[in-house]
């Protein structure tokens, strides 16, 4: 009963798409505010419906339900509660019905959020959002529904796949969703904006807390996912290019050149065309990744069970959705820009922020044309290929490192118009300190340096240095520390944050790459290796079990003192016959002690996988505080007070019409 | 006209992925195809210690070469469906089985049933790496000189057998 009440909500849900993405077009086109106003309830009313159907899928994985064949093939009885319940995103059907959960969450925020905003403006946006809903959940109901039955009923699921049986792993697939399904609300205001015509200042300023709070969410579900794959893959590596990946790591460039170029259209009013542009892309490559997912055209380790025919779904959504909007680009674009920009400099503030746009999207066209390559030879039959990091790593280096030294020349040059003098005397001694600082830490920490090192941790310390320059002046302006403190806004902090983060996180990539250590070894009991200036003793492995699932665990002692206790385990999940390595690490600040377990050997000797990771922490910790500036940056009150403004100024000119 | 250049890009890229579709990535063309299979020494499945097969032994007509194992889901999956072929189309099937113990590809292949003319044991795998074997199930056809003219990877299906397997069988005899 419960099952079949989740598919009526779902169809119901349809309905309510359908009403909120036609009535308020209508009602754009007759002037009807009634019907205007029936975009925001039914916003509402559908999510009801998708969190009644997700609470019902939830419901028949907490009880255990196999009737149904998406809970028998991802749930099992002997499953901890905890997973069942993030069981539900396990596979294709349910993470898709995450997905248009969290697409109804968003445009439930943006009702509620937007009514300070012209009435038919809001009106559009919920309707384009609505649009995008129905697409997702005609694809669930028609190809993918997780409300299927099984007949006969198992006595036993198949169990949620064991590598998804992590903590970690458990939250990175909400925390995307969250960035990738964020970008539609920036898509929707695009195209609203390109059909109302009011493609302005004001129209920046609303979209950008939006595409900040996306952006946040997709910094962190990168983050988590990279963390994870670290943790749990036995690599020790944080970052694989994997197809997958890398169609994360797309919106998120094109984002990152979304938050930069609304700056500009906010304060200038310029670039809006490609603005627009940019918030197109931002979401089009996020339905480009769940293409390249779900399709199974490319092979990633993120397999989802591959289906041509939901391939050719998703197809045909992305060439109405992503193709309706560029077209509609095409047309409406011209119309509503004119020349603007003839009017930048080079050497400013929004010249400076232009050529950010240029080396992010370049790096994305750069990461896209890596993932799609083998597709192409494929397609046009001229061999097998896969493309790897050697390549990913040669393009986007180069690509990304001049944004580092735009980062605190930016801060420092105003708009309109900069004077390299005062630039320069700006600059100097933040470049003299950050030379500095990149020469003594190499040397001090490990008595040597390379050159990777030495140019990461300039480029690293250079932006740590040069972005906090703009609260320092803030600060030192006013005649008390805390005064000072107080007076910078929200958004400064926020975008100190991220700059700051992107620093910290150059310097671990930096560091991990020139000072790791790691060594393949086959260890007796009670013996030793050194790695890296670590000790590690092997003290012998024995049987542990866990709730669902036999394990291997080694017993090592690691460190200077040998006083680090290392437990890696390698699991044995029956339910589904999978073994895993779990791998023990060590954290700290400045290192990482990492050791994987491989074989274990008659004579009860083991093959173990060491390695030690300098900085490597610094890597998330760059991606949390990128997250916390994104927080910061996206609550700043400006857009409540300007909001509020604009609302007397909305109300005025409604009373004079 | 420069605003339209996302659409056409776009419309570009849509193409790719159509074509894309009908493309399976896993699919692998082994590099053996149209070369002698390479060369074995195998002892026989339930045979006496000193019987050994040898590549050579396969030619004289044309054979399906499938390597199995008892520890292997997809094996069992076709296992069905080789049994049909066996009695129903005297599909010529040799088996390998592969880095498996022998007592338990005997007590695998005496529950399920025997498909095979022959089985041969390759308990090292080395056989299988000479193959270019990367998962079992993975079934080579060959034709009366010994040369491998088709290698199906995974398990047999009825779409496989007939679009891809029979006709080459048929050609070969």
């Amino acid at each position: 009963m419960i099952p079949e009440l989740g598919h009526f909500a779902l169809i119901l849900a349809l309905g309510v798409a359908l009403l909120q993405t036609l009535l308020p077009l209508a009602g754009w086109r007759r002037r009807d505010a009634r019907l205007l106003g029936v975009a925001g309830s039914a916003a509402q009313a559908q999510f009801f419906c998708i969190a009644v159907a997700y609470a019902c899928l939830t419901y028949c994985f907490v009880t255990k339900d196999f009737s149904l064949l998406y809970v028998a093939e991802n749930d099992h009885t002997q499953l901890p509660l905890f997973y069942r319940v993030t069981a539900v995103w396990g596979a294709h059907e349910g993470s898709l019905l995450l997905w248009v959960l969290i697409l109804s969450g968003w445009t439930l925020a943006v009702s509620i959020f937007n009514r300070r905003l012209p009435a038919d403006l809001s009106a559009l946006v919920l309707s384009v959002l609505g649009s995008v809903s129905i697409g997702f959940l005609l694809f669930i109901l028609l190809t993918s529904n997780p409300f299927t039955r099984l007949f006969p009923v198992p006595a036993e699921g198949h169990d949620l796949n064991p590598i998804l049986q992590d903590p970690g792993l458990a939250i990175h697939p909400p925390m995307l969703y969250m960035g990738y399904v964020g970008f539609s609300v920036a898509f929707a205001f695009a195209i609203a904006a390109l059909i109302s015509g009011r493609l302005d200042a004001a129209w920046a300023r609303w979209t950008r807390p939006w595409t900040t709070t996306a952006w946040l969410f997709l910094t962190m579900g990168i983050t988590l996912g990279s963390w994870w794959a670290y943790n749990e893959l036995g690599w020790g590596g944080w970052w694989f290019w994997d197809p997958v990946e890398n169609a994360s790591f797309m919106p998120w460039l094109a984002g990152t050149a979304l938050i930069h170029s609304l700056a500009v259209t906010e304060k200038r009013g310029l670039l809006k065309s490609w603005t627009v542009l940019l918030a197109i892309l931002a979401f089009s490559l996020s339905l480009l990744g769940t293409f390249l997912v779900r399709s199974g055209v490319l092979v990633s380790v993120h397999a989802f069970a591959s289906d041509p025919a939901r391939g050719m779904f998703i197809l045909i959504f992305m060439a109405v959705v992503v193709g309706g909007a560029l077209t509609l680009y095409a047309i409406r674009a011209p119309k509503l820009v004119s020349g603007d920009s003839a009017a930048i400099k080079l050497f400013s503030r929004e010249g400076l922020l232009l050529l950010n746009n240029v080396f992010l999207v370049v790096a994305a066209a750069a990461i896209l044309l890596g993932t799609l390559y083998p597709l192409v030879l494929d397609a046009l039959h001229l061999g097998k290929i896969s493309v790897g990091p050697p390549y990913f790593n040669a393009v986007f280096v180069p690509l990304i490192a001049p944004l580092f030294v735009l980062v605190g020349i930016g801060a420092v040059v105003p708009w309109k118009r900069g004077d390299a003098r005062s630039t320069w005397q700006r600059l100097k001694w933040p470049a003299l300190a950050a030379l500095l600082i990149a020469v003594a830490v190499p040397f001090a920490l490990y008595g040597r340096a390379t050159v990777v090192a030495l140019a990461g941790g300039l480029l690293a310390a250079w932006t740590v240095i040069a972005a906090s320059q703009d609260v320092w002046r803030r600060v030192r302006s006013k005649s008390s520390l805390l005064d000072g403190l107080a007076s910078v806004p929200r958004a400064v902090w926020g975008m100190t944050l991220a700059h700051i983060g992107l620093g910290v996180w150059a310097l671990g990539v930096a560091y991990v790459g020139s000072f790791g250590a790691e060594k393949d070894i086959r260890l007796q009991r009670n013996a030793e290796a050194t790695v890296g200036g670590y000790n590690f003793r092997f003290n012998g492995a024995d049987e542990q079990n866990g709730p669902n699932y036999k394990a291997q665990r080694g017993s090592i002692s690691a460190g200077r003192g040998a006083d680090i206790a290392l437990s890696p385990e390698k699991r044995f999940y029956p339910s589904q016959g999978t073994m895993l390595t779990e791998s023990a690490v060590d954290a700290g600040l400045l290192r990482d002690l990492y050791v994987s377990l491989g074989e274990g050997f008659d004579d009860g000797s083991w093959s173990l996988r060491i390695y030690v990771k300098p900085m490597v922490r610094m890597i998330w910790f760059g991606g949390v505080l990128m997250f916390l500036g994104g927080l910061l940056a996206a609550s700043d009150k400006r857009y409540r007070l300007v909001r509020a403004a604009e609302r007397k100024a909305v109300a005025g000119a409604t009373a004079v019409a | 006209m420069r605003y339209a250049i996302p659409v056409i890009v776009l419309l570009g890229l849509l193409a790719l992925f159509a074509v894309g579709l009908g493309h399976d990535p896993r699919e692998l063309p082994s590099p053996l195809i149209g070369k002698s299979a390479p060369a074995f020494e195998l002892a026989v499945l339930g045979g006496e210690g000193a019987t050994r097969v040898r590549t050579q032994d396969l030619q004289g007509r044309p054979v399906l070469v499938n390597f199995f194992a008892s520890w292997c889901a997809g094996c069992q999956e076709e296992h069905a469906y080789l049994m049909q072929l066996a009695a129903d189309e005297h599909a010529p099937l040799v088996g390998i089985d592969y880095k498996d113990a022998p007592a338990d590809g005997s007590a695998w292949l005496a529950k399920h049933g025997n498909p095979y003319q022959q089985v041969l044991l390759d308990l090292d795998g080395n056989t299988g790496i000479d193959w270019g074997v990367y998962g079992v199930p993975e079934t080579f056809v060959l034709d009366a000189h010994g040369t491998i003219i088709y290698k199906h990877i995974g398990p047999m299906t009825v779409e496989a057998w007939n679009r891809d397997i029979k006709p080459r069988l048929q050609a070969a005899s």
